[in-house]
């Protein structure tokens, strides 16, 4: 595909262990402070955590875990992105945990390139794209196949 | 694709309730044909199933209705006797309708001609006509008739909804019509009471139609009413209205277009009909009452969407959360203002969150009508002679709980006419009668209700299953099994003791879904079993899925929720019974070896256990295990949440709850921990 194929987006640009991720801000429903999670025993650690959002369990995932980053404990910036995904055809709320939440910003199709193929340390196809602001990349995450390869 | 408001969507689901009415109706009337009462409301059936599938295009359906609908007007008319083969043409007939109307391009044509010739073989009419053709008798169409109607409704016709003008109008839309009022039931005025109805009307009436469409005006009104149609020749008509009929609408025969005159003498008709005391000739008693108690409860009774209720569940499990959180703010208060409002406020939820649960329930007999069929189905299929008795039909349970369980119902009874019960000639040998007998009973017990499906055939066959589980590996050879244990076994994915495969059951693909279901409604199955005398299958379930009562612990830092119907008892863990160095991991409760599982350990809790542990003894039936938390917390009003698809693969849960101070609270799953318990000694061995 060539690079100017992709649309452009609104994206939600985020921190997730230094680098700056964007995700979709169409899926976003809400971001939240850091507040009171409940493990769930034996479960992924990529989702090993639940949260009442407005009466509703959702679950919280770690994307850091999916992106072998470390998990540092929450600070002063962490929030909760609230965002609605397609599972298996059927809409699930899910919660993501950012280290810090910058913007809403328009990513144009032109300035974001297909994932390349090596000098990459994730799994590639995690990755849809990456995208260029300034001197700065950013990472669009494939937040549908993420879940669905869990 | 079919929103709530498509008229076909619509009419699929009413013919569904229809057809489900229909079939119940004549399993009845199979065991008692004499009933007027069964065949008059199997007939309403098909009629409506016939006007209204008509009306939205299903003419295939509504075609081949009609023809069933012939034979049992013939038997409402006594022509001819409800027998065994009629009713049973009659209830594959019935398949073949809702075939036709849930897939019209898929059903069988070939099926229709077949089971409308049989249908005529029993009625002894000529074989009917191809179910395409259109409904109406084409030769009698051709040459008008007269036909003397006359009619008087019920006295409390107009209070149940019937508007006579509307059946005049109908009338006289078919033909040319001479409408007189008869009043001679009209009392004085001071004895005259409005609400009823004390005319009778006088119909001469001139149509190509045929007689059945002149009936069909009255088809919800006749049971009450005095109906007589008769044909008169054409010179015969009457030159005069009866002498005693001052409120006469005549109308010139000339007048095709739809007659104004009634509508204009309206308020006369309405104000003469608003009179009177009783007519003398009232239907007999019992079918007066039961079309009254039917028509109040159409009056009050209204279909809505699950989905709806499911929403109105969902915010009142929203308010009980929010009271719970309210409770807690005010916990410390000294306010007595604010706690008179939080106490009014869980007066108030509670009522709430009753009345919600109560709109959702259902009683178990229109679950339990639909197995009527199924045996009978099966016991001819497999030349048993089946009694299947009912008991407490009354019963009410979640609607969605009411809809989980038929499947699992249904491979239990096919289990029981199978393998349960013996063939007549082996049941005679065991001096047994004949028949076999299958009973399905529910009643509630507490907050569960108990269903039992009870069969008296040859009972479980201790030594088959014994030496199958032995040949699986799934029990130590020779190892001390109670019956309890042994038949939960049963249960195993694979499990069959059949010798022989038959087309219903024995692939040992049954039992295991059926566990797998009721685990999943939080129920509980209980066998017992006599030989030779019978088994008697019990499923233990909760009034509902939406909210339960349940016990919150506390394990580290973690809380959790325990189902309170499997709380059996809460103890101390002894220090002196704590010998897991031992390799045990059992307590003694009242001479009993009860296995437990420390919650701390299956979790992975690395906050410092509390000084003194408790042990939560919780069951499945005959089974108990002891969970060992760190605190028990009380009782808590749990409103079920499901977990996503992302956490299906976590054992140990059945779902979350939110907790007073809004933060989540998982549910733990009790068949899953008291498999595991039971599982736990030979897993210490291996590892």
């Amino acid at each position: 595909m060539a690079a100017n194929d992709n649309p452009s987006f609104e994206a939600l640009t985020l921190n997730l262990g230094g680098e700056v991720f964007a995700i979709d801000a169409n899926c976003v429903h809400e971001i939240l402070d850091m507040i009171p999670q409940t493990d769930v025993p034996g479960a992924h650690p990529f989702v090993d955590r639940l949260i009442n959002v407005r009466g509703k369990v959702v679950p919280l995932a770690d994307l850091r875990i999916k992106f072998e980053m470390e998990r540092t404990p929450p600070t002063i910036d962490t929030r909760i992105v609230v965002v609605e995904i397609l599972l298996d055809d059927e809409p699930t709320v899910v919660g993501l945990l950012a280290d810090k939440v910058y913007e809403v910003t328009t990513i144009g199709g032109a300035s974001i390139e297909d994932t390349p193929d090596i000098g990459m340390r994730w799994r590639p196809d995690f990755i849809k794209g990456i995208g260029k602001r300034g001197q700065d990349f950013i990472v669009i995450p494939d937040i549908v196949r993420i879940f669905s390869v869990h | 694709m079919t929103g709530r408001n498509d008229p076909a969507q619509i009419f699929r689901e009413e013919a569904a309730d229809l057809l489900t009415e229909l079939e119940s109706t004549l399993l009845r009337l199979e065991t008692r044909p004499a009933d007027r009462d069964l065949l008059d409301t199997a007939f309403r059936a098909l009629h409506t199933i016939k006007g209204s599938g008509s009306m939205f295009g299903f003419d295939a359906a509504a075609a081949f209705t009609h023809h069933l609908e012939s034979a049992f007007d013939q038997m409402r008319t006594g022509k001819i006797a409800p027998n065994s083969a009629l009713i049973g043409v009659a209830l594959a007939a019935k398949d073949h309708i809702r075939a036709l109307i849930e897939s019209p391009a898929h059903a069988d044509p070939a099926e229709g001609e077949r089971l409308l010739a049989l249908v005529a073989a029993q009625t002894g009419a000529a074989p009917a006509a191809s179910p395409a053709s259109a409904p109406d008798l084409a030769d009698e169409a051709e040459r008008p008739t007269t036909w003397r109607v006359r009619f008087r409704l019920a006295p409390d016709a107009v209070e149940r909804g019937t508007n006579p003008l509307l059946l005049l109008d109908e009338l006289s839309g078919l033909g040319d019509a001479t409408i007189t009022a008869l009043t001679d039931a009209v009392p004085p005025i001071e004895e005259l009471d409005p609400n009823r109805c004390c005319l009778a009307w006088d119909v001469t009436l001139t149509t190509t139609q045929p007689l059945a469409m002149i009936q069909d005006v009255f088809i919800f009104v006749m049971d009450d009413a005095d109906l007589t149609i008769e044909p008169v020749a054409m010179d015969d008509r009457p030159e005069a209205p009866p002498a005693n009929a001052p409120a006469t609408v005549a109308q010139p025969p000339a007048d095709v277009s739809p007659p104004p005159a009634p509508r204009a003498d309206a308020p006369t008709l309405a104000l003469v009909a608003e009179a009177a005391k009783p007519a003398p000739s009232a239907p007999s008693g019992q079918s007066d009452a039961d079309a009254a108690k039917v028509a109040a409860n159409a009056a009050s009774s209204i279909r809505v969407p699950a989905e709806r209720l499911d929403d109105l569940m969902d915010q009142v499990g929203e308010l009980v959360i929010a009271h719970a959180r309210l409770k807690q703010l005010i916990g410390g208060s000294a306010d007595l203002q604010i706690k008179s409002v939080a106490e009014e406020i869980e007066r108030l939820s509670n009522g709430l969150r009753d009345i919600t649960m109560g709109i959702r329930m259902v009683p178990i007999g229109t679950l339990f009508g639909r197995f009527r069929r199924l045996v009978r189905d099966l016991s001819q299929e497999l030349g048993k002679g089946v009694t299947l008795t009912m008991s407490g039909e009354d019963t009410e349970l979640d609607k969605t709980m009411i809809e989980r369980l038929n499947d699992p119902l249904v491979h239990i009874i096919r289990n029981s006419l199978d393998h349960g019960l013996e063939t007549a000639e082996e049941r005679v040998a065991q001096g047994k009668p004949p028949q076999g007998q299958i009973h399905l009973s529910a009643r509630h017990a507490g907050t569960r209700v108990l269903i039992t499906i009870r069969d008296d055939g040859r009972g479980l066959d201790r030594d088959r299953i014994r030496a199958k589980a032995e040949e699986q590996e799934l029990i130590q050879p020779g190892a001390k099994l109670s019956d309890a244990d042994l038949f939960q076994l049963i249960f195993h994915p694979g499990f069959s003791t059949a010798k022989t495969l038959t087309s219903l059951s024995g692939r040992g693909v049954g039992m295991d879904v059926v566990k797998r279901a009721i685990d999943s409604l939080r129920g509980a199955i209980d066998i017992a079993s006599t030989p030779n005398r019978g088994t008697e299958i019990t499923l233990g379930l909760p009034l509902t899925l939406a909210i339960i009562d349940g016990l919150l612990v506390r394990v580290g830092k973690g809380r959790y929720v325990i189902p309170l119907f499997a709380v059996e008892e809460c103890v101390e863990l002894p220090p002196g019974e704590d010998r897991r160095h031992l390799g045990r991991n059992f307590l003694n409760i009242r001479g009993a070896l009860v296995p437990f599982i420390r919650l701390r350990e299956s979790f992975a809790v690395s906050h410092p256990p509390d000084a003194y542990q408790k042990v939560v003894i919780i069951s499945t039936g005959e089974r108990r295990v002891g969970l060992v938390v760190d605190q028990v917390l009380g009782d808590h009003q749990t409103v079920i949440k499901s977990m996503s698809k992302l956490h299906a693969d976590v054992a140990n849960f059945s779902g979350a709850t939110i907790l007073g101070d809004g933060s989540v609270a998982l549910i733990l799953d009790i068949g899953q921990l008291v498999a595991v318990g039971q599982s736990f000694e030979p897993q210490r061995d291996a590892s």
